[in-house]
């Protein structure tokens, strides 16, 4: 089992390249945060940036928190969406304890699934899929 | 937002009221600087002066924005306190993507707040918020207080805000952009100031739906290979355009202490080769923009006898290198960038700024002006006495800095000195690399050298021939104010050939542009002369000082007879563009 890691994020120059993939190939959007990975500045752009996106607990808490099965647990941590099981409830974005779910305007959610598309388009490997068993460390 | 149309936020300060407006003509004007110039021949009061509350501020960007790499300028358009004429300054962070996610094509603000404001808008809001406690904040103090007064937003929005020198409407005030881009030519800081306009916050809290279809994908996968797959932008991202220090230099093309030299041997001690090695803390990106040509160096300073330090980031690049260094003699590089902050601090253009002092200096050597003016004893090399001179420059501390900040040519009126003033329609930038340079920055449309590609010419040809150099700023012209309107970084013009930038328009669903892109250049191009000529532009008008006549480059000395001859028939061919022109 995969799961998408960022254990080089002082690499990162806040190019949202990473983001706008996601948004672009997943959602089929163009945005910052209709995206499973989110870039913000942290401390203001002096001190360097930080990437919002699921932490792939296990069990997940927005899963149990999902009232309609739109969000299941996934082997290994995270969850498999389910998009039209979807009610915008929003349950799933307040369940989560690291913010890592956005909700657009029109109640749409977006999370990460580990799918690995966003880590080709990161131009200082600031990115990884790693395997569940070689993680030995949670970076942000 | 549309492919038919633009849609454009108009927000009135004075009432406190916004429309948002359709706006025709995205066949006709592309977007960016096309834009632009359309939204001033709307809004714009010809006859009025800048400093009238009712000219309008304008923001726009263009089709490509967001869609593609390096599509990640602003232009930003106004009338200029320095000429009073109609101009554009361009400036990259992450105001093109957050305008582009609000949902706008274009924001054109008009009218004066009665108090010191800021302004936030978003996909969902438009909010004005008094600051006048803000008033002469530094650019430092100010974006500390918005990040703070404003919705938690951090990396998602864009802040723009002035310093004291806006405030108090010098024409060398710009307007700093998520701390390390500008917009910074031509007063763009004064022209908020004059509307009360401290800051402007832009959330890109919106998404818009990807262009159907696969091509989409698949063009900006292309793009973005070639763009960090190869060494394409490597002169960018690697020791950035500080590289061009020494290779300037090295053909006496590099200025030095106001222009008296074009050479010397300490370029060895501010290349871009020492600034990487001593200074580079690390790289920044503008949004969008895998390349993260953004160079941010440091210095640290003793505060206490103990081991107790500060220290501070600053971005660099060639031309601030140039303004703080070269122009005014100062070899250390860490107290290059030590000038640097104090030009950013009180918000006023580094290049205009480094030049206007190169001046003062030169005039204080002349005896021409003491420091009953500067305040301060100014010396080609004295770090320190510049960093005092920035702070008064920047507020405007007295008639003579008050002056000066009005452009160099108006103090040198004053004072004497006109003959040495290193202007150029404005402060000059650090080229000097001939005669065609001089006269393409001296009547380009933003008196910049990325209005035309006239110091690289200037470097391959020694032969003397007008009609060959003066072609070639005409034929360049049209396909930078074309990718200026998509709108594209400058430096992707390699990335962006003409081939590419219809693919790009086709796979984004604007057919129509790509198909006319050539006829679309050109329409553009005429219809921003035709608002700056209509503004006031006249080639007769700018005078090139005698310093530029007095310069020797690898070429030898500058032919005056040919300097003349370029600048005449240059002024030439851009009145005839608008000749008989009717948008």
């Amino acid at each position: 089992m995969k799961l998408l890691t960022t254990p080089r994020m002082d690499r990162c120059i806040g190019c949202h390249s990473c983001s706008l993939a996601c948004a672009r190939l997943i959602h089929q959007r163009l945005s910052w945060s209709a995206s499973g990975i989110r870039i913000h500045s942290s401390g203001g752009l002096s001190t360097g940036f930080v990437a919002v996106r699921c932490l792939a607990c296990d069990p997940p808490p927005c899963a149990a928190a999902c009232p309609t099965g739109a969000l299941s647990p996934r082997k290994g941590g995270g969850v498999i969406v389910r998009k039209k099981h979807c009610i915008q409830c929003g349950d799933c974005v307040s369940s989560c304890p690291v913010e890592a779910i956005y909700q657009d305007a029109a109640g749409d959610v977006y999370l990460c699934i580990h799918c690995g598309r966003c880590v080709e388009f990161c131009p200082h490997d600031c990115l990884e899929l790693q395997d569940l068993d070689d993680i030995n460390e949670v970076l942000l | 937002m549309s492919n038919d149309y633009f849609r454009v936020l108009v927000v009135d300060l004075e009432s406190g009221k916004s429309t948002v407006e359709k706006v025709d003509g995205r066949n006709r004007v592309a977007g960016g600087s096309g834009l632009a110039a359309l939204l001033y021949s709307m809004y714009g009061r010809p006859g009025h002066d800048w400093d009238d509350p009712l000219q309008p501020f304008i923001l726009a960007i263009g089709p490509l924005t967001g869609h593609y790499p390096l599509m990640s300028k602003t232009v930003c358009s106004f009338i200029s306190p320095y000429h009073n004429q109609y101009t554009e300054s361009h400036g990259g962070g992450r105001s093109a993507l957050a305008l582009f996610f609000a949902g706008y094509d274009g924001l054109v603000i008009v009218g004066r707040a009665a108090e010191l404001c800021c302004l936030s808008i978003g996909s969902r809001h438009v909010q004005i918020k008094d600051t006048g406690f803000m008033r002469g904040m530094n650019s430092e103090g100010s974006g500390k207080l918005i990040r703070r007064m404003f919705k938690k937003a951090s990396g998602h929005r864009s802040i723009m805000r002035i310093g004291p020198a806006g405030e108090i409407g010098s024409a060398m005030a710009c307007i700093n952009v998520d701390s390390y881009r500008h917009f910074g030519r031509l007063g763009g800081g004064a022209v908020m100031g004059v509307k009360n306009l401290k800051g402007l916050v832009i959330n890109g809290d919106g998404d818009l739906p990807r262009p159907p279809g696969k091509a989409y994908p698949e063009v900006f996968k292309k793009v973005y290979r070639q763009v960090t797959s190869t060494d394409m932008m490597k002169k960018y991202y690697h020791l950035g355009t500080a590289a061009n220090l020494q290779g300037l230099n090295e053909i006496k093309s590099l200025p030095w202490r106001n222009l008296q030299q074009t050479t010397d041997p300490s370029v060895s001690e501010i290349s871009g080769e020492v600034f990487a090695e001593k200074t580079l803390l690390r790289n920044g990106a503008c949004s969008g923009c895998p390349v993260g040509c953004i160079h941010l160096g440091f210095f640290r300073d003793q505060f206490k006898k103990e081991a107790r330090y500060l220290y501070h980031q600053v971005p660099y690049d060639y031309e601030p290198i140039f303004a703080a260094g070269s122009m005014l003699g100062v070899t250390d590089c860490f107290d290059i960038l030590r000038i640097l902050e104090d030009f950013e601090l009180v918000c006023i253009d580094a290049m205009s700024a480094g030049v206007a002092l190169g001046w003062a200096t030169e005039a204080t050597q002349r005896g021409l002006i003491s420091e009953k003016q500067t305040l301060v004893r100014l010396s080609f090399g004295d770090a320190a006495a510049y960093q005092e001179a920035a702070n008064y420059l920047g507020r405007g501390v007295n008639d003579f800095y008050r002056l000066l900040g009005m452009g160099t040519l108006k103090a040198a009126a004053e004072y004497g000195g006109e003959d040495f003033s290193c202007v150029l329609g404005q402060e000059m930038a650090g080229y000097a690399t001939g005669e065609l340079f001089f006269a393409a920055q001296s009547l380009g449309f933003r008196h910049s050298h990325l209005d035309t590609g006239a110091y690289s010419w200037d470097q391959k040809h020694a032969d003397k021939d007008v009609e060959a150099g003066v072609g070639f700023l005409m034929e360049d012209e049209p396909g930078r104010v074309f990718l200026t309107s998509m709108v594209a970084c400058l430096f992707a013009r390699s990335a962006y050939n003409d081939e590419q930038l219809g693919e790009c328009l086709e796979a984004a669903g604007y057919e129509n542009l790509a198909a006319t892109m050539s006829g679309t250049a050109e329409y553009i191009r005429k219809l921003r002369w035709k608002v700056r000529v209509d503004s006031g532009f006249n080639p007769k008008d700018i005078v090139i000082p005698q310093r530029f006549y007095k310069v020797e480059t690898w070429k030898g000395k500058i032919d005056g007879g040919y300097l003349d001859a370029l600048k005449s028939e240059y002024g030439k061919r851009i009145l005839a563009l608008v000749e008989g022109f009717e948008p």
